[in-house]
């Protein structure tokens, strides 16, 4: 057994984080969430050089071929970064869907663009009934001809306004929809993939909570696709999509435990220098031990997470089981931290100009992503037969 | 990152799991279903038992020298043991503070005399030993104790008191901590001793717990001897050896502990599924659902944070801060298990030992009662805090 990071991933860890601390200081941070777009051109050039948009792609596609393990050290420091843009979206749901689902021209028409930083990819599932489970794909897809036409509306899309191609699930099947009693809903999900420009789509940027995360709803209205456009076998979409949602939810909680770690760090900066009574406040219990609290919160969320990403290298068995683990843990753990932050810097860590609220933000969307503690709590408790 | 076994540690896992298969009493579960028990009066004497016997099949001290007694293996070998007997529910060690704390101390601190007499004998049960530490106005502030050792000859005499010893009374030895310079800062007098307790001179007088037990004691000294082969780590060393052995217990902890609340969760997930909560198994109540599958996921996490800091200490790293949240969290997972437990019962928790109705003959009363020990003993929540934020954190001191 060994428990913790080689020296590759150290020396990734300490690049990453020396390219944002010069890239993407909290000045470009807000700089970036004021735009619509959430990203320039030249940084997202400059993070492709780094062939971290490649990382967990194969060399056959350009990528470096690495792992989740991996790719959980560079997440961890963009959460810290809390950096904005399309890279969640076009590596870990665009790109990776097409990597799990896509058939070989597929793969061979987008992966090498994904990792090149040459096209971005976003991944449209959720709807208007914010249902996670395969129940909530309701956007039909009808076959015609060869091809197919889909009408319906998706929701909560992570930066489909700058993508160049949006991989959209949807109902193949013949049978009733939604699906009905008895029938699993499971079967008949299919995913597409829509290009940019493609006549009735219509991409609008929703206003968000967290402005660091562009979210969008996305309207398909009699999009006509061809017979290229659908990936794999048509209604056995689901298994793949959960495969990349699940993997995708494990770089969401690494890109936490990466921002969890930064608001501890400021606060306990802030808890030596700041005096009130004549004594620092990390001199009072009152805010020591919240100090430690927020420590015991981090380090275990670091520890499931890293647990999780190995379980997804591995593909052991228990897979879904440690992403809910971690999933739950986390979005509480983020939560507190980063509230806690907040609380411990009194006065200024409401203010706009201090970044706390950059960091509490993305705990609360992220919390609400791909699941809240609650939801993932009653997986856990589905998977291990309580 | 891997959490594979190589094959010498595969074919230990499998000597461990058949051993204890053959080995392990079938009515123990029964008689101790809730594993995080502490190990109670009425099975002391079967606890001696089962150790030496673990002794001789050559499964106490893995990680302790040979020449001490030990197996001289990785804590990887104690991982997977520790693992395969919360499996099995076996039962705890009985002499865990020797095994936890007076060894490693010893081993660490102990002249090659010492190092020969005592450790073996810890691991074989042979000899039981308790912590002589707190003292009735030093508990917290262990370095205020009063209990004083003047050298007579070759000889050192100890006068004074100690309180909450645990397992006093069955103890052969204790881990003493007297003041040996009453001149010199609070820190710096402080020497710790290896006091023989059936030495002329020590009494010990149980304290009865709110469980009912008397689980731990008040022992006094009255010119008792101790001689000075018998100090560890040197005269007016005993802060910072004492410091070592809280050190080994915090590991300790985080070890067994982990393999303790394991076994707790398996009993209350069974219990859950036995009681009915509105015509149906508890495990069905939305809430209650929620709350076992957090519990289900702390012990994970638990389990992984262990993980990372052996990590640390095979890679021979000092354990970062990863140990120090080991006792918290232990703490507040067990007691949140133990209210859960109460909840899940309803009415039915009121009831205990002797009573028909009692559910699982009131075992689960009883170590809802035991543990509020845990936040107090082996250092208290506000004290491990304390040291979280001060020495991990770097905060500034109050
Ligand atoms: C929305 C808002 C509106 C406000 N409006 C007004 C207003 O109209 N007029 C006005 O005068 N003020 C106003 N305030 C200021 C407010 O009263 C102060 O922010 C508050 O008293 C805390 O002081 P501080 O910000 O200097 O934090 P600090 O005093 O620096 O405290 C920082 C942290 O340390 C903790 N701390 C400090 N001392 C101790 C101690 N001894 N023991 C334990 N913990 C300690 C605090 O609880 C806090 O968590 C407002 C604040 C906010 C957020
Ligand atoms: C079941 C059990 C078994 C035990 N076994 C042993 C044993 O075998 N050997 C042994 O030596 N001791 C043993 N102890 C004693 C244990 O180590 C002490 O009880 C513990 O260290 C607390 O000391 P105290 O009881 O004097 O409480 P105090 O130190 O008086 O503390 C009272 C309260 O004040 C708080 N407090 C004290 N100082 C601070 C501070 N600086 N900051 C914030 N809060 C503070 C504490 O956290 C606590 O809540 C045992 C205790 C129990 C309950």
């Amino acid at each position: 057994m060994n428990f913790g990071f080689n020296e590759e991933q150290e020396l990734l860890r300490s690049t990453a984080r020396k390219f944002f601390d010069n890239e993407c200081a909290s000045v470009t941070v807000r700089k970036l969430m004021d735009g619509p777009e959430g990203m320039t051109p030249d940084l997202w050039k400059k993070i492709a050089e780094q062939g971290w948009t490649g990382l967990i792609f194969a060399d056959e596609h350009g990528g470096m071929g690495l792992g989740f393990v991996d790719l959980v050290v560079l997440m961890e420091e963009m959460g810290r970064a809390v950096v904005p843009g399309p890279f969640f979206s076009t590596v870990l749901l665009g790109g990776l869907a097409v990597r799990e689902a896509g058939t070989d021209a597929q793969k061979k028409a987008w992966l090498p663009k994904i990792t090149s930083g040459e096209a971005r990819a976003t991944l449209a599932w959720m709807e208007p009934s914010a249902d996670l489970g395969a129940r909530g794909i309701t956007l039909q897809a009808t076959a015609k001809g060869a091809g197919f036409t889909l009408n319906g509306t998706k929701l909560f899309v992570h930066d489909a306004h700058t993508a160049d191609v949006i991989v959209v699930a949807a109902r193949t099947s013949s049978g009733q929809n939604p699906p009905a009693g008895g029938q699993n809903p499971e079967d008949g999900v299919s995913l597409f993939l829509v290009p940019k420009g493609t006549p009735g789509l219509s991409v609008t940027l929703l206003p968000t909570m967290d402005q660091t995360r562009k979210l969008c709803e996305v309207g398909l209205k009699d999009v006509a696709l061809g017979a290229e456009a659908l990936m794999g076998q048509a209604g056995s979409g689901w298994a793949p999509l959960a495969r990349v949602i699940d993997r995708a939810t494990v770089a969401l909680c690494a890109e936490m435990c990466g921002g969890a770690q930064k608001v501890l760090e400021m606060t306990v900066e802030y808890a030596k220098i700041r005096q009130a009574f004549g004594r620092p406040i990390g001199s009072y219990q009152g805010v020591k031990h919240k100090a430690a609290d927020m420590l015991v919160d981090v380090e275990n969320s670091k520890s499931i997470t890293y647990y999780a990403a190995w379980a997804m290298d591995e593909g052991v068995p228990e897979g879904q089981l440690a992403v809910s683990m971690a999933k739950a843990y986390v979005s509480d753990a983020y939560r507190r931290v980063s509230g806690l932050g907040i609380q411990l810097h009194g006065g200024i860590g409401f203010t706009w100009e201090h970044d706390l609220h950059l960091y509490f933000k993305r705990a609360k969307g992220s919390e609400f992503t791909f699941g809240d503690a609650t939801w993932h709590r009653e997986r856990v408790a589905q998977l291990v037969n309580l | 990152m891997d959490f594979a076994l190589t094959p010498e540690q595969t074919s230990f896992r499998e000597e461990v799991r058949s051993w204890l298969a053959k080995n392990l009493p079938k009515d123990w579960s029964d008689r101790m279903r809730v594993g995080s028990d502490v190990p109670r009066p009425e099975v002391y004497d079967f606890l001696r038992t089962w150790q030496r016997k673990m002794y001789e099949a050559g499964f106490m001290g893995l990680t302790w020298p040979k020449d001490y007694g030990g197996r001289g293996l990785t804590f990887m070998e104690e991982m997977i043991l520790q693992e395969q007997i919360a499996l099995a529910k076996a039962p705890p060690v009985l002499n865990i503070l020797a095994i936890g704390m007076a060894g490693p101390t010893i081993m660490a601190y102990g002249t090659e005399e010492q190092k020969r007499r005592y450790p073996a004998k810890m691991l074989s049960c042979e000899e039981i030993w308790c912590q002589g530490y707190s003292e009735p106005n030093s508990g917290s502030d262990l370095a205020s104790l009063q209990t004083r050792a003047e050298k007579v000859g070759d000889h050192y005499v100890v006068n004074g008191q100690k309180v909450w010893t645990s397992i006093a009374h069955q103890a052969d030895w204790m881990m003493l901590l007297a003041r040996t310079d009453g001149k010199a800062e609070k820190h710096k007098g402080i020497t710790y001793f290896l006091l023989d307790m059936h030495s002329p001179g020590v009494t010990v007088k149980p304290l009865k717990q709110l469980t009912g037990d008397d689980e731990f004691n008040e022992v006094y000294f009255d010119n008792v001897k101790v001689p000075e082969a018998n100090i560890l780590g040197g005269l007016n060393n005993g802060w910072a050896v004492g410091m070592t052995t809280l050190m080994y217990e915090r590991l300790a902890l985080g070890f067994g502990l982990q393999v303790r609340l394991r076994i707790a969760l398996d009993g209350l997930v069974d219990l859950a599924k036995r009681t009915k909560k509105n015509g149906a198994p508890a495990t069905q109540d939305p809430n209650v659902r929620q709350k076992l599958a957090q519990m289900w996921i702390d012990t994970e996490v638990f389990k992984y944070t262990g993980a990372r800091a052996i990590t640390k200490l095979l890679k021979g790293e000092l354990p970062g801060p990863e140990a120090s949240a080991g006792k918290m969290m232990w703490v507040e997972g067990h007691q949140r298990l133990q209210e859960l437990a109460m909840e899940i019962q309803g009415p039915y928790s009121q009831l205990g030992r002797g009573s028909r109705w009692a559910v699982d003959g009131g075992v689960w009363q009883y170590s809802f009662l035991r543990s509020r020990a845990n936040s107090i003993e082996g250092g208290t929540t506000e004290i491990q805090k304390n040291i979280i934020g001060e020495r991990v954190l770097g905060l500034p001191k109050g």
